[in-house]
């Protein structure tokens, strides 16, 4: 089967991979890149689990063509932590009970990011919008929710970027 | 956390509060992994030429497989292995009989009949997962669809298919005697006879999925040292290894398995269908093979906790103190057995709930049908009885007019009370629970009640075992040869009586001083069934607590006429569950019948014509529901199906 090149950055980090016609980026960042941090709960679109920023924006790697992020850069959960310094979501996401399997947490980080990029100052109805993509089977949201208003607070507050 | 408070005057005299991490909040040691999605999921195993492998799945919900035809599949590019059932090298196998409970009754590749959709057939092993899709498409296995039965009180009748032919009375066998799990304390039928109230209802959940965000699956690699390394997101990892060696015919020491990072499991990654077959495809092909469930088959094939349908039937006076409570339940296993056999074993130790119940019987099936096989789910066995039994509660509070909270602290156990299952109930908190859910709801309960406690008012009589009627009714096959149908406990008088016996009752002092468990009744796995010889009642040493009554009550009396006034708890005093109850019956004798020695060894076989109640010949032969629809009305079927009530 044909290959078709692909070059992207991945937290910062240029890549060049040769990707399967078809194949999805979920498949690609975890068999090809090697970056392990999305997960596969679904393959449909469903769960969010598998959810990477995509210039910025929360996309669904599972549905997401692998060719068709030529040029783009790429977050991952991966990425988020500045060398042994986690991010602020991460680090409340930690004291707050935020995780307790932790297989929803790489895709709930992202979609959090993505939402404090947006709107650092969200309410908790548009919080609970933000993460409305995707499920937690463990918690029961409530503490993911309040995690991240708090890291909210904290990044406005400017301790950390 | 702020939403957790910690009553720490409660039991204060009981609890140590200088503990260094009971009480407070700790963090999870793999929280850091989570937070920076390191945490190593099963599938976060790279292993370079991986495998992948899917499963042919049966179309049907029951049907004999006449023909499997894996050429086309073989041809495909990219195919590695079809595994076809005889390469199973142990294809027969029941979960728990790694504990010895149960016969063997599923196999991993099922080749001669299926008994569920989505049961597994064939496995395809490929170089991608797209190829392993395709070739299971192009496997051809052609079916004779048989009857199916998708109820459980369907699938106990006499022309009803065989669901699993390990069990052709489609129930689980109980101590290679039973039909179903019987719980028996107490006289239930004298005392529904006798209470003021009969309160009924019928209560039925239905299969919930767990649906972890991580789909069960394993992948399965050669080591260099003649062992296999399995990587595998099971929650029961000795479960999934015991499994797989027995299966495989190989020792447990070459299998090499490596879990404990679990993306979410709920009890429905405990059946270990993928590491055998991921270990059995390694060990085929040599290479490293990943079997893992995709979201539908996780629906589909993945086990629920199964659909449980329970009827109870109290005997509550006036007052509101409950003095029978007798259980019928049905466990929808799904084909096969894995864990509902011994959820109702569960189950059945926690009849009659947090109460304290003089009289309580129960009859609990564990049902063969042909719907997905049932396993573990957060406190299974427990939760769905609960469900109706707390339901239930709140019948019995409208019928005599209670408070639904103060109802619950009148019957609640007290430390030291004698449960149905032949245990002292210690350490008891109902009460208080009561208590601090009415304070926080702003509910009034009565003050009486706001000063009850379970440290006070338990034991003492209400300590005792009282004499006990034991009835052989629902020997294996029975039901299905048409020789029994009725299942609720009371209704089984007549038969039950030809071989009854009953168990002396047992004083509080000899019951507290003693070990409980050996006074009647086996323990662990038989609550209230007696051991193998049974011996007629002698006049009771102490005085008993319910005085037997002529047998063959009615099971359906109305309440009796205000005669004697029952005896009213003293609010704020113990709840005097066991004042006896209004009779004109004779002092404690034998029943006639039951003074008969009972033949144990030697059951009285039951003639069809015993009963008349229990001769419903199969005048028409068995239809299955098809299609299977909710809310149709049939014959004799239980209002139940699929949650809906029929009208």
């Amino acid at each position: 089967m044909a290959k078709t090149p692909v070059q992207f950055t991945l937290n910062g980090t240029h890549r060049a991979h040769f990707v399967d016609g078809g194949a999805n980026l979920l498949d690609v960042l975890r068999r090809e890149v090697g970056d392990l941090s999305p997960k596969y709960g679904c393959g449909q679109g469903t769960c969010g689990t598998c959810t990477v920023l995509i210039n910025g924006e929360p996309h669904l790697s599972c549905l997401t063509l692998a060719e068709s992020v030529e040029g783009k850069s790429l977050e991952t959960t991966s990425g988020m932590a500045n060398g042994p310094d986690l991010h602020p979501l991460q680090r409340i996401f930690m004291e707050s009970f935020a995780a307790q399997c932790g297989y929803c947490t790489p895709g709930m980080l992202m979609a959090a990011k993505a939402l404090l990029a947006g709107n650092p100052n969200p309410t908790r109805e548009e919080v609970i919008e933000g993460i409305s993509g995707n499920i937690c089977r463990c918690t029961g949201y409530e503490p993911i929710i309040d995690a991240i208003l708090q890291a909210a607070v904290e990044l406005r507050s400017g301790r950390v970027a | 956390m702020s939403s957790i408070e910690f009553r720490k005057e409660l039991f204060a005299d009981e609890r140590d509060d200088d503990l260094n991490e009971v009480g407070k909040p700790t963090q999870r040691q793999d929280i850091l992994g989570h937070v920076t999605g390191r945490s190593p999921f099963f599938d976060d195993h790279l292993f370079d030429g991986l495998l992948h492998l899917k499963c042919v799945r049966s179309s049907h919900h029951h049907a004999n497989i006449t023909s499997i035809n894996t050429s086309a599949a073989e041809t495909m590019p990219g195919v590695v292995r079809i595994i076809k059932p005889e390469d199973v090298p142990v294809n027969l196998n029941t979960m728990l009989s790694i504990i010895g409970f149960g016969k063997d009754d599923e196999a991993l590749l099922q080749g001669r009949k299926v008994a569920y959709k989505g049961e597994t057939i064939v496995a395809v092993v490929a170089e991608t997962e797209l190829q392993a899709r395709n070739a299971v498409k192009a496997v051809q296995v052609e079916y004779e669809v048989l009857p199916h039965v998708l109820d459980v009180e369907e699938a106990l009748k006499p022309e009803a298919p065989v669901v699993n032919a390990t069990y052709p009375n489609n129930t689980f066998d109980y101590h290679d005697q039973y039909d179903h799990q019987k719980l028996r304390f107490g006289d239930t039928q004298k005392a529904l006879a006798g209470a003021d109230h009969i309160v009924e209802g019928e209560y039925q959940m239905s299969p919930i999925e767990q649906a972890p965000t991580e789909t069960c699956g394993a992948i399965a690699a050669p080591e260099t040292n003649d062992r296999y390394v399995c990587y595998t997101s099971t929650q029961a990892l000795f479960f999934s290894l015991g499994i797989s060696a027995k299966l495989l015919d190989t020792p447990s020491g070459r299998l090499h398995f490596i879990g404990g990072t679990v993306g979410g499991g709920f009890g429905g990654k405990v059946d270990s269908l993928h590491e055998p077959l991921a270990l059995l495809g390694c060990m085929l092909t040599g290479k490293p093979v990943k079997y893992n469930f995709d979201r539908a088959e996780e629906m589909q094939v993945g086990a629920p906790r199964g659909a449980e349908r329970w009827r109870i039937r109290d005997g509550v006076m006036n007052d509101g103190r409950i003095v029978a409570r007798e259980f019928t339940g049905f466990f929808d296993s799904g084909a096969y057995t894995r864990l509902s056999s011994y959820a109702i074993v569960k189950g059945t130790g926690h009849l009659p709930g947090p109460y304290t119940i003089p009289n309580v019987s129960s009859n609990v099936y564990c049902v063969y049908t042909n719907r997905t096989p049932a396993t573990a789910m957060r406190g299974f066995g427990i939760t769905g009885v609960d469900f109706a039994i707390e339901t239930h509660m709140d019948k019995v509070a409208e019928k005599v007019g209670m408070n639904p909270i103060e109802l619950r602290i009148l019957n609640a156990y007290r430390d030291g009370d004698m449960k149905a299952h032949r245990r002292l109930a210690k350490n008891c908190a109902l009460i208080e629970s009561c208590q601090v859910a009415a304070q926080k709801a702003d509910w009034a309960i009565r003050p009486e009640f706001a000063a009850m406690s379970s440290l006070r008012d338990g034991g003492g009589p209400r300590a005792e075992i009282p004499q006990t009627i034991i009835d052989t009714e629902g020997r294996i096959g029975d039901r299905k040869r048409g020789a029994a149908s009725d299942t609720a406990p009371s209704k089984n008088g007549t038969l039950s009586t030809k071989a009854a016996s009953t168990i002396a009752p047992v004083s509080a002092s000899q019951a507290m001083g003693q070990d409980v468990k050996n006074i009647a009744g086996k323990p662990n796995l038989m609550p209230g069934v007696m051991p193998d010889a049974p011996q007629p009642s002698p006049l009771p040493a102490v005085q008993p607590v319910a005085p037997p009554a002529p047998q063959s009550a009615p099971p359906h009396v109305p309440p009796p006429a205000p005669g004697p006034a029952p005896a009213i708890a003293t609010p704020a005093s113990a709840p005097s569950l066991y004042q006896p109850l209004p009779q004109s019956s004779p002092p404690p004798a034998p029943p006639a019948d039951s003074a008969t020695p009972p033949t144990p060894e030697a059951p009285t076989p039951i003639s069809p014509g015993a009963s008349p109640s229990a001769a419903t010949p199969a005048t028409e032969p068995y239809r299955p529901s098809e299609p299977f629809s909710r809310g149709t009305r049939r014959p004799g079927a239980s209002p139940f199906v699929s949650g809906t009530r029929r009208r």
